[in-house]
């Protein structure tokens, strides 16, 4: 169930700002950003329409997911503001980093909003999520609200992680990071599950890696694993074609990611079409809290930006490249089109939605640029959790920094 | 990226461009290098003096180097001696040993040494204890290299120092460049030497200019794993750094000679074999001793150097303890104003001195 709704707290307060789930609270009005137009306004349009989508190629599954999806227009709105959000919240970090107030890494996921937001639509959120250092757009659909998210990447106290992270390290209810170590997640949403089905609450854990890092070992370690365990696992392969600058025809004997979890049964999909990665998605949750052990999807998708703000992007490919991946297949394109053509919205009304988006940016980057930043005090704080404080060496004997939990 | 201005006794002037190799070496002159072309100068001379070495790692080849480092190699070397690595670092260090152990010699780069901690039993358990494990038969000539410790804004996973974890292992050695005359003379006494050798780069150090000196400029110059370096002479305090903080150390003494206190600033250049000699005649002469580094201080490089002075004959020419200088004890945050107290600054250390010195 997905909620593109963002519930404003106090003025002032340091807390990160929680999804509420469900659409009971989409209905609630007052300061709640208007999520879906459900009062017809001066023209009729469909509730829903029925959309042909790509089949799914298939490893070691009989079936796939189903080729044509049922999309509501509240749904289809929820999924264009949401793809939006993520587009402009990147690209808003973008500007931010160029001008030098985000430092360090920042790798933007634009291009490839149809992932996080698709994901997000199959899952419920008491289910579980982890990914790499590509994770603004999920911690956006996981919960956070972009203010969170860019006053971390700012490294300010508003941020997520009270600064002390930055853009790698941010972390929501049911979502772990943000991983800044290759592969290294992956054991880790392999043990997420595993604590799923040691907790029986049939929940489920998606644990996402990119191409180049379908090459680490300990990937092939945690699918034996899960496998043998049958754990909930989706493990999830987000095929953007490069690992930084290298295509995966130079990284991968075999660039088929779907198949390479061997024993375990794989779908490659269409990861620039937000319907295909629902449905594929859906499919994926119920094979695996049937209990038959873990699944693994690959989404063939693509990245607009280079690796990261310090990659331009074009030494290993070229612009034509980027220039049409942009012109046919742009996931926020594709679904606009989808619902201008079957009625299910006007060109006006998204427009509109695009607006209000701005707007949402431009406050959350407002914040994330005049929030302080974290005291000095502070920098010993959370080194380990319930235990009693402590104090902490600074760069001579004499600079002492409590630490609490 | 911060740059921080390379402090010898003579000033500098920045330079900006890469060393052109049509530049005339017959009447060698001081010439202006960065430590990255200072690394990738002795990297492209050991490659050309001997076919059996070669590199490998993440991006070296086509893309020139993450950082730049390896920049050209691949376009005059070509596939077989500039191999760009998917990422699997365990899988590729073990591969780096195991051709190192058939006779090759090569570099293998580690895009941080944070993603060596991936591969690290490769290099300890496979490269650095072998020789000794086969009683002498089994020799492992490799390098390890790439940038190690903090950098600017990366965080905690990506800002770790590694000297004290590879000083601690015998059968390694570990060497910690600062300037563009250490990266060059190093790497390649690191390339030639028949032993696994760890090289610590600094990310921050890539793209701070050097005089490199004539006889530094010679294909066949090299520094000696094992000896440190008095970059400074002085009578009231000797000061210990490596890497990165020896700019630091510098600095401190610039200011604090105004005030009529001469620091002996030493650069380690070498972790393992450490050179104590040179720290213990210096601090037979000052009588106060302050190490600085970038690592955490617990069990660190600081920690090893007061166990030994206090083992030693310098021990009696104290007049006060040692100081430690060293990163925050936490792991490194990412805002900006906490990142710059987790790192030992110029104020840290003219403040320790002043406290061994009593004033």
């Amino acid at each position: 169930m997905l909620c593109s709704v963002a519930k404003k707290k106090k003025e002032g307060s340091t807390r990160t700002l929680r999804w509420p789930c469900g659409f009971e609270e989409a209905a609630r009005g007052g300061e709640v950003l208007k999520a879906s137009r459900v009062l017809v306004a001066s023209r009729n349009f469909a509730n829903d329409a029925t959309f042909e989508i790509k089949k799914c190629d298939l490893h070691r599954l009989e079936e796939g997911p189903p080729v044509t999806t049922v999309l509501t227009r509240e749904d289809g709105l929820k999924y264009y503001r949401m793809m939006q959000t993520v587009r402009r919240m990147e690209l808003k970090a973008d500007q931010l980093y160029k001008q030098k107030i985000i430092r360090g890494f920042c790798h933007l996921c634009d291009g490839q909003e149809a992932c996080c937001v698709g994901l997000e639509a199959g899952i419920n959120p008491t289910d579980h999520l982890i990914t790499a250092y590509r994770a603004h757009g999920f911690t956006f659909t996981r919960g956070l609200s972009v203010r969170a998210i860019l006053a971390e990447l700012t490294g300010r106290r508003g941020g997520c992680a009270k600064g002390k992270g930055g853009s790698m390290h941010m972390y929501a209810k049911n979502f772990y990071g943000g991983n800044g170590i290759v592969g290294a997640q992956v054991p880790l949403g392999a043990g997420i599950a595993l604590a799923c089905k040691y907790n029986e609450k049939d929940e489920i854990c998606l644990t996402l890696y990119g191409d180049g890092a379908a090459n680490q070992g300990q990937i092939f370690e945690a699918y034996n694993m899960a496998a043998l365990w049958k754990l909930p696992c989706i493990f999830i392969c987000e095929n953007n074609r490069y690992g930084m600058g290298t295509s995966v025809e130079r990284a991968a004997a075999s660039t088929d990611y779907y198949k390479r979890g061997d024993f375990i049964p794989g779908l490659r999909v269409d990861g620039m079409d937000i319907l295909c990665v629902r449905e594929a998605t859906r499919f994926a949750a119920a094979y695996c809290r049937s209990g038959k052990g873990p699944i693994l999807m690959e989404l063939q998708t693509y990245r607009y930006h280079g690796h990261s703000m310090s990659d331009p992007g074009v030494s290993y490919r070229t612009r034509e490249e980027i220039q049409e991946v942009r012109s046919k297949s742009d996931p926020i394109m594709l679904l606009k089109d989808r619902m201008v053509n079957s009625n299910l919205a006007s060109v006006e009304e998204l427009k509109e939605i695009d607006v209000e988006v701005r707007k949402e940016i431009e406050d959350a980057a407002q914040f994330a640029t005049a929030d302080p930043e974290p005291p000095l005090e502070e920098l010993g704080y959370h080194i380990y959790c319930s235990d009693p404080p402590f104090e902490v060496r600074g760069a001579n004997q004499w600079i002492k920094f409590k630490s609490v939990s | 990226m911060a740059v921080v201005a390379g402090l010898t006794r003579r000033p500098l002037e920045q330079v900006s461009g890469l060393l052109r190799r049509r530049f005339h070496r017959t009447a060698p002159a001081a010439l202006q290098v960065t430590v990255r072309e200072a690394i990738n100068q002795g990297m492209d001379e050991e490659l050309e003096r001997d076919e059996k070495v070669f590199l490998l790692g993440e991006e070296v080849a086509q893309y020139d180097g993450a950082y730049k480092v390896s920049r050209g190699l691949w376009k005059k070397y070509g596939d077989k001696r500039i191999i760009d690595t998917p990422i699997s670092e365990m899988g590729f260090a073990g591969i780096a040993v195991g051709a190192a152990m058939a006779g090759l010699r090569p570099i293998c780069e580690f895009m941080t040494f944070n993603f060596s901690m991936q591969a690290i039993d490769q290099v300890i358990n496979s490269a650095a204890k072998t020789y000794y494990m086969s009683g002498g038969s089994q020799p492992v000539p490799i390098v390890f290299r790439g940038p190690n410790g903090a950098s600017a804004g990366v965080a905690a996973q990506h800002s770790q120092c590694f000297a004290a974890w590879y000083g601690h292992c015998p059968g390694l050695k570990v060497v910690s460049p600062w300037s563009s005359e250490d990266a060059k003379g190093l790497i390649k006494s690191a390339i030639r030497d028949n032993n696994p050798v760890v090289v610590l780069e600094n990310e921050l150090m890539y793209g701070v200019p050097f005089e490199l000196p004539p006889e530094a400029q010679s294909k066949d110059f090299l520094i000696p794993i094992g000896k440190a370096k008095i970059e400074r002479q002085g009578t009231n305090v000797t000061i210990v750094s490596h890497s990165r903080p020896v700019s630091h150390c510098l600095e401190a003494a610039t200011v604090l000679s105004k005030e009529g206190i001469e620091c002996e600033v030493i650069n380690m250049r070498t972790i393992r074999p450490m050179d104590i000699e040179t720290i213990e005649a210096s601090v037979m002469k000052t009588n106060h001793l302050v190490t600085v580094e970038g690592g955490w201080p617990q069990f660190g490089v600081g920690a090893e150097i007061c166990a030994r002075i206090m083992e030693g004959p310098a021990f009696n020419f104290l007049d006060a303890p040692v100081i430690r200088v060293t990163g925050a004890d936490v792991p490194m945050p990412y805002a900006k104003v906490l990142e710059d107290n987790s790192v030992p600054q110029v104020k840290d250390i003219i403040f320790a001195i002043k406290k061994t010195l009593n004033i």
